[in-house]
């Protein structure tokens, strides 16, 4: 039997970036995956997959809409939507291959097959041939991350009624599609086929779209999608969803108690996902789920068997691969007896709409509901030169500081490119800056960045320069 | 606004304080948390900063000996310091120096920095996340950097790590820079005068009275340390991975001075004028070297304690010694002291008694020295233990027996378990 320091089972961001790290530390180190390509859900059918179509859609979308005004005539504008999705297989392959290679350059082995635990140290891996190995290890990293999750009593038949996963490899353009769940994976689906002309419904048990963000953001991305063709629905209950051959009916309750029914070609269930632990033997090592489905791990990401340790999807907080790889890391760490220190609180949020949503620290809500005294500022893009330029005239950088000693507490934006800008945020607020600090930075012009600082000034004293 | 700044509360025992000495003068316009004054206490000095920034007008004078609570000073925050006014007065400073200490060579006066001031908020001592980080594996104690408002940076720790005494050239340091000790040139004929500080003036008072108002003499013994050390070096590991601390030599000295004290409660007792003091409980005093001097801070009850908790207690109380951390109650108290001067080489020594207490233990190095043993001449690890007491009070036989019996614990560390053989205490022997 092969031993190993380090086994880690899932091959996702948490899974391979903690064998890199494992690697990189002198341990011996192997990589359990199912699935005969490496990435796990992130590279193969969530985050690349869907910015590949994301932004496919979005080129296609400009071209129709504002290129006429940027003084560019096209003729015979049309979507090649097997060329869309041929291309994105591509970004898939690659980005995989690319792990592959540096599985290699760290000698770290990629075991295929579905890896079970035969006990605390053990694990069986089998092939879809039925092949079986065992391995031992010293310590295990349970990286199995989640799958899409569904409502009670609706079936996800992966041809109609689908999930994210069947919706970044249809073979045809929806006429119409009904997204339920408001999330950030039902509005980037959204987005990505009311782009390209098909006709999208929302429906949202909670009052807003992208609910756990802060409201204002909700607000103005309910304007863009509206303005985007997306009918939204929200504060409905789904009561039912029923296939009828091609068709898809889905019945929903609103507020006041009373039935709606729609129909459409394709219905995607996005509701979130649920912690993925299926076939992984966790009784055989001694180890149980919570009543999520999650696997129980202590400040140190420790389960309760002392060398077994969970990162990801598949443990509390927030299910983002950069939340994943930041555990894969401190775990790694931890066993070569280092200190790491993960700040969940500046994990930063980002949906890929466009205009894009960002954010990072405390909601409004939030620090009202802690009674944290603060003082806010925004700056909206339609005052930004650069955003003028570029034709991204819709969204708003929002600053929360606190009223006495102006450190930024949280940051909320929607607009170009935000789902970078908003590492501006995280960097200061890892630095405890406050709103003044960044006043005082320098921010090159004409960039969107300059409306994170203008935000800045307006919290610090309501003293923004450009508006 | 005119603010009154009181005598703060500084521990539970102490009722008055002295003011030692102003470091701000009547009339001064001071920073929020700069230094007005120092305060001398039975045990300890303590400073005092201003709570706000404004011009001081002082109430007490010097060598005033002030009830806790008592106003020191009134600042009038109406009118406030000029950040300039400041940097000129650091300028003034700097240039009495060389007319105070005109022996200190110049190059020494040059390593200072020009800094710029910045108040304390509320990110000062925020580390960066790789400081963090490094903080969290070095166990490096630091309370404010060399960053924006005093966030603490990596090289901050880099330069800790590398130099323990080295403090980052924060921003926010208000003293005096530190005059350096040392020859700086060779061939120098150079001598410089300092004021003794106010702990330093206690500790010699101290040691006087002990001097002169006990009989006090010194009984020796020597101890082979192989029992301990095979013991030490057989557990320590284990006892770091399940304990946190090391292993070291003071719990095994603890316990063996716990049981012998209490065979003789006269060594653990204490004079009062005429009267003798017996305690039925083992207060432990552990000399400490700190920058600032020795302290001796109080391991309570240490007879109820595990040898664990004793390391615990002895990890917490060196490292907040060396911190300049301990609290007066912390440093209060104690029915007898063990003193340490074998981390330093010393081989033996005299310890003088810490009073009220009528005895103290001197450990020390421990050396390889040829010794006779069963009629062989082995080589083993040994250690001269000295014993002070006050014969006032401890006869010789009392004192002496006491020693050997702290020996054969060490030699013989079963008998640890009981202040004596095990099998003779089970047969009550």
């Amino acid at each position: 039997m092969t031993q190993y320091d380090v086994a880690i089972i899932g091959s996702g961001p948490g899974g391979y970036v903690s064998a890199i790290r494992c690697a990189q530390l002198g341990f011996k180190t192997a990589v359990i995956e199912k699935y005969n390509t490496l990435g796990g859900t992130c590279l193969n059918v969530g985050c690349i997959p869907s910015k590949a179509l994301l932004d496919s859609t979005e080129h296609y979308h400009n071209a129709k809409t504002t290129f006429q005004k940027h003084g560019i005539q096209l003729e015979n504008l049309k979507v090649d939507f097997t060329q869309m999705i041929k291309r994105k297989n591509e970004v898939v392959k690659q980005t995989c291959d690319g792990v592959s290679f540096l599985m290699k350059k760290n000698k770290i082995d990629v075991l295929t097959g579905v890896g079970s635990f035969v006990n605390a140290k053990t694990i069986s891996i089998q092939n879809d041939k039925g092949e079986k190995q065992e391995i031992e290890a010293k310590h295990i990293i349970i990286a199995t991350g989640s799958k899409p999750a569904s409502l009670p009593n609706i079936v996800i038949d992966k041809e109609r009624i689908i999930s994210s996963t069947e919706a970044l490899a249809l073979k045809e353009i929806p006429k119409e599609m009904i997204v339920i769940g408001g999330g950030v994976i039902g509005c980037e689906m959204a987005s990505v086929y009311a782009r390209i002309g098909t006709k999208v419904r929302i429906v949202e048990y909670l009052p807003n779209l992208i609910p756990t963000m802060d409201k204002d953001l909700s607000k103005e991305l309910e304007r863009v999608m509206r303005k985007l063709g997306v009918e939204m629905h929200l504060g409905f209950k789904v009561k039912e969803v029923m296939r009828v051959d091609n068709e898809v009916m889905v019945s929903a309750e609103d507020a006041e108690g009373k039935m709606h029914d729609w129909s459409a070609d394709y219905c995607l269930m996005a509701v979130g996902r649920k912690p993925f632990t299926e076939n992984l033997g966790l009784e055989k090592a001694g180890l149980k789920t919570d009543e999520k489905g999650r696997i129980t791990v202590n400040e140190n990401l420790q389960t309760s068997v002392e060398n077994i340790y969970a990162i990801g999807d598949v443990v509390r907080g927030a299910m983002l691969a950069h939340k994943a790889e930041e555990e894969g890391v401190f775990v790694a760490e931890f066993l070569a007896g280092q200190k790491p220190h993960i700040n969940y609180n500046l994990i930063p949020g980002v949906v890929y709409t466009w205009p894009e949503v960002a954010a990072v620290g405390n909601t409004e809500e939030e620090l009202i509901k802690n009674k944290t005294p603060f003082k806010k500022g925004s700056f909206p893009f339609r005052a930004s030169g650069r955003a003028r330029a570029s034709m991204d005239l819709d969204g708003f950088v929002k600053i929360l500081a606190h009223a006495e000693t102006d450190e930024i507490l949280g940051v909320h934006m929607i607009g170009p490119r935000m789902a970078d800008l908003i590492m501006e945020a995280v960097v200061a607020m890892e630095y405890r800056a406050s709103a003044e600090d960044i006043s005082r930075m320098s921010h090159p012009h004409p960039t969107f960045s300059e409306a994170f600082r203008e935000a800045c000034l307006a919290a610090t004293e309501n003293r923004a320069l450009h508006i | 606004m005119i603010i009154e700044i009181k005598v703060p509360v500084v521990g539970e025992t102490i009722n008055e304080v002295t003011l030692a000495k102003w470091l701000k003068k009547d009339g001064d316009l001071v920073h929020r948390d700069e230094i007005l004054c120092e305060f001398e206490s039975e045990k300890a000095t303590f400073e005092l900063s201003a709570e706000q920034a404004g011009k001081l007008s002082v109430v007490a004078t010097d060598k005033a000996v002030l009830k806790i609570g008592e106003v020191v000073a009134r600042i009038d925050t109406s009118i406030l310091p000029e950040e300039k006014k400041e940097e000129s007065k650091r300028v003034d400073t700097k240039t009495e120096i060389p007319k105070t200490e005109t022996t200190q060579p110049i190059p020494v006066l040059s390593v200072e920095k020009t800094e710029t001031i910045v108040e304390k908020n509320y990110a000062t001592g925020t580390p960066s996340p790789a400081a963090a980080k490094m903080i969290r594996e070095s166990g490096v104690e630091i309370n404010s950097g060399s960053g924006k408002s005093g966030r603490i940076t990596k090289a901050d720790i880099l330069a800790a790590i590398k130099n323990p005494k080295h403090k980052p050239e924060t921003q926010l340091e208000t003293q005096n820079p530190k005059l350096e000790t040392g020859f700086t040139k060779l061939g120098t004929r150079l001598e410089r005068r300092e004021q003794m500080s106010s702990l330093r003036k206690a500790v010699s008072k101290h040691l006087v009275t002990a001097k002169n108002q006990t009989a006090m003499l010194t009984t020796f013994n020597e101890v082979d340390m192989k029992p301990i050390m095979d013991i030490r070096n057989q557990f320590k590991d284990a006892f770091k991975e399940k304990h946190g601390v090391n292993l070291g030599f003071m719990s095994f000295f603890a316990k063996a001075v716990c049981n012998a004290l209490q065979e003789f409660p006269a060594v653990n007792a204490s004079l009062d004028g005429d009267e003798i003091i017996y305690h039925d409980y083992c207060d432990i005093s552990i000399a400490v070297s700190t920058p600032k001097g020795l302290v001796v801070p109080v391991i309570r009850n240490a007879e109820s304690l595990s040898m664990v908790e004793i390391e615990m207690k002895v990890a917490e109380l060196a490292k907040k010694g060396r911190d300049n951390k301990l609290s007066l109650e912390e440093m209060t108290g104690g029915t007898f002291t063990i003193s340490n001067g074998g981390v330093f080489g010393s081989l033996m020594s005299t310890p003088i008694i810490n009073i009220p207490q009528v005895a103290i233990l001197g450990m020390h190095k421990i050396q390889e020295r040829p010794i006779a043993l069963n009629g062989q001449v082995v080589i083993r690890p040994m250690m001269y233990l000295a014993l002070s007491y006050d014969h006032r009070m401890i006869d010789g036989k009392e004192s002496v027996t006491f020693l050997v019996r702290i020996k054969e614990q060490l030699e013989n560390p079963s008998h640890l378990l009981f202040g004596q053989d095990p099998m003779k205490y089970l047969l009550d022997l």
